[in-house]
C-alpha cells in the first residue's frame, strides 16, 4: 500500500482555518451568549501556545537531554494542576491544588512508566518524541478526571451531609460514611472515558489516530496506537480520580471524625 | 451557674462547657451532671442549645472550652467510634439511607462488619418493635415513610448498636399523641433496664412522663436543673 506524505499546511491556510472560529463568534453574537470575547481570546491564545510549544519541542527534540524532558513533563503536570483547580472556586483552593497536583502526577507517571517501558519499549527511556506526546494525552485526561472528581465529591458531600452524619453518629468511620459520595465522584469522572471507549472509531476518530493517518502513517499501526492510547487514558483517569477522591474526602472531616461545616 | 446534682453514678459530667457554631455562641458555661440509667430531658425554646448539647455528647462536635466526661473519663480519651456506638444518637430530622427499613437498621452493623448475621436480623426486628413499628415495616422502602415513621426508624437504628446511652432529639415531634405516649412508655421501660436517655424536647408533659431529671435551657445556658417531679409552674411560664 502506497502511503502518501501529509499535505503541507501554510500560514495562509491557517488563517483560512481561523475563519471557522468566526462562525462560533457569530452564533454567540446572534444568540447573545456573551462568549465572543472568550472565543476570540481563546483562539489567539491557543495559536500562540501551539506555536510556542512547537518551538520548545523542536529545542527539546534536538537536545535529547533527559533532565530537560523530565522538566518539561513536570511543567505539563503543573499547568494541568492549575487548569484543573481554576474552576473549583467554591472549594478550599490550597489543599485541593496540592491534592489534584499529586494525583495527576501519580496517575500520569504510573501510566507513562508502564506504557513507556513495558508496552512501547521507548529507547532511550526519555525519548521526547514518544514521552512528550504520550504524557500530554495522559495528563490532559488525568486533569479532567481530577476536576470532575473534586467537583462531584464536593456536591455529593454537601447533598449527603445528613446521611453521612447519621452514619458517623452510629460509629461508622469517615471512609464508610462517605463511601457512596466517593463512588459517585469516581463514576462521574470515569463517564467520559467509558463513553469514549464505547464510540471510538464509530462516532469519533480520535486525535492521535487522525494525526498519524494525516501524517502518512500506516492506518493499522495508527489503530493499534490509538487502542493503546485509549487503554492508558482509562488507567490514568481511574488512578487520578481515585487518588483525588480518597484524599480530598479526608479534608471534609476533622481528626475527631467530625464532619466539617461546608459553606 | 453550677448545675451539678449529687449523683452516685453519673453518665456525663459537663464542666464549664462553651460551644460556638458558625461564629455564634450556642452554649455558655454549661456545668451539668447527667445521671446514669435515668432520663434527662433538655427543655427549652428553639435555639436554646438543646441539639448542640446532644451533639457534643456524641462528639459530632467538640466544645471550644470546658470538659465533658463520660463514665468518669474525658470524652476525648475514648476511641471515637466506640464512644458513638455506646452513646447512640437519633436525630430530629433523620436521614434515611437508600434501601428498605431493614437495610437502614442493618447499616448500624455494616459500619463494623460486612457480614450480617442472623442475630443482627433478629436484633433489627426487636429494635423496630421497641420503636413502636410493626414487623412488616422492615421490607418497606425507607424514603417513602412519613416523618414520624422515619423518626422511629432512626430510633430503632440507634438501638441496633445496643448503646448504653441514647440521645434523642425531639423524638416525638412528628408523632400523633397516641404513638407519642406509647413511645414514651417504651423509653421509660428502657431506662428501667439501665439505658441512659438524654432527650431534647419542647414538651414539658413528655419530660414529666419520662421521669428522671429536667434541665431547662435558655439562650445556651442551663437556667434550672431538677428532678422532673419537682418541676414548678414558674419554669413552665418561662419557656
Amino acid at each position: 500500500m502506497q502511503i502518501e506524505r501529509a499535505i503541507d499546511l501554510g500560514w495562509f491556510d491557517l488563517v483560512l482555518a481561523a475563519a471557522l472560529v468566526l462562525v462560533a463568534i457569530a452564533i454567540s453574537v446572534w444568540q447573545r451568549l456573551g462568549l465572543g470575547k472568550s472565543l476570540l481570546v481563546g483562539a489567539i491564545r491557543a495559536t500562540v501556545q501551539l506555536l510556542l510549544i512547537g518551538h520548545v519541542l523542536l529545542m527539546i527534540f534536538a537536545s535529547r537531554e533527559w533532565s530537560l524532558v523530565l522538566a518539561f513533563l513536570l511543567l505539563m503536570v503543573l499547568a494541568a494542576t492549575i487548569a484543573a483547580t481554576r474552576r473549583l472556586e467554591k472549594h478550599s483552593a490550597a489543599p485541593l491544588r496540592l491534592i489534584c497536583g499529586i494525583a495527576i502526577l501519580v496517575g500520569s507517571s504510573i501510566t507513562l512508566l508502564y506504557v513507556g517501558t513495558i508496552v512501547v519499549h521507548v529507547s532511550p527511556w526519555y525519548d521526547p518524541r514518544y514521552l512528550i506526546p504520550i504524557f500530554g494525552m495522559i495528563v490532559g485526561n488525568a486533569m479532567n478526571g481530577a476536576t470532575l472528581t473534586a467537583d462531584r465529591l464536593y456536591s455529593e458531600m454537601r447533598a449527603r451531609h445528613a446521611d453521612i452524619e447519621a452514619l458517623l453518629a452510629l460509629g461508622a468511620s469517615p471512609a464508610h460514611a462517605s463511601r457512596d459520595a466517593v463512588k459517585k465522584a469516581i463514576s462521574a469522572a470515569m463517564i467520559p472515558t467509558v463513553n469514549a471507549l464505547a464510540v471510538v472509531g464509530i462516532v469519533a476518530l480520535p486525535g492521535m489516530m487522525t494525526g498519524q493517518i494525516l501524517a502518512g502513517g500506516d492506518p493499522t499501526q495508527a489503530v493499534r496506537y490509538q487502542a493503546m492510547v485509549m487503554f492508558m487514558l482509562t488507567a490514568a483517569t481511574a488512578i487520578t480520580s481515585t487518588c483525588v477522591a480518597l484524599w480530598y474526602r479526608r479534608t471534609f472531616f476533622s481528626p475527631a471524625e467530625q464532619l466539617l461545616p461546608l459553606d | 451557674m453550677n448545675q451539678a446534682i449529687s449523683l452516685s453514678s453519673p453518665a456525663f459530667e459537663l464542666a464549664q462547657v462553651n460551644h460556638v457554631r458558625v461564629g455564634r455562641t450556642v452554649l455558655r458555661d454549661i456545668s451539668l451532671t447527667i445521671p446514669k440509667g435515668r432520663t434527662t430531658s433538655l427543655i427549652g425554646p428553639s435555639g436554646s442549645g438543646k441539639t448542640s448539647l446532644l451533639r457534643l455528647l456524641n462528639r459530632l462536635e467538640s466544645p471550644v472550652s470546658g470538659s465533658i466526661r463520660y463514665a468518669g473519663r474525658v470524652l476525648e480519651e475514648y476511641p471515637i467510634r466506640e464512644l458513638r456506638r455506646r452513646v447512640a444518637f437519633a436525630f430530629q430530622t433523620p436521614a434515611m439511607l437508600p434501601g428498605t427499613v431493614l437495610d437502614n437498621l442493618l447499616e448500624a452493623c455494616r459500619c463494623f462488619s460486612y457480614k450480617v448475621t442472623a442475630e443482627d436480623n433478629a436484633r433489627a426486628m426487636h429494635a423496630l418493635q421497641l420503636a413502636e413499628l410493626p414487623a412488616d415495616y422492615l421490607s418497606r422502602p425507607a424514603d417513602r415513610l412519613s416523618g414520624g415513621e422515619k423518626q422511629r426508624v432512626a430510633l430503632a437504628r440507634a438501638l441496633m448498636t445496643e448503646p448504653d446511652v441514647l440521645l434523642l432529639d425531639e423524638p416525638t415531634s412528628a408523632l400523633d399523641p397516641d404513638t407519642s405516649a406509647r413511645l414514651v412508655a417504651t423509653l421509660s421501660r428502657l431506662t428501667q433496664r439501665g439505658l441512659t436517655i438524654v432527650m431534647a424536647t419542647h414538651r414539658l408533659e413528655e419530660a414529666r412522663l419520662m421521669g428522671g431529671y429536667v434541665a431547662v435551657l435558655q439562650a445556651g445556658c442551663v437556667v434550672d436543673y431538677r428532678s422532673s417531679g419537682a418541676l414548678e409552674t414558674a419554669i413552665v411560664v418561662t419557656l
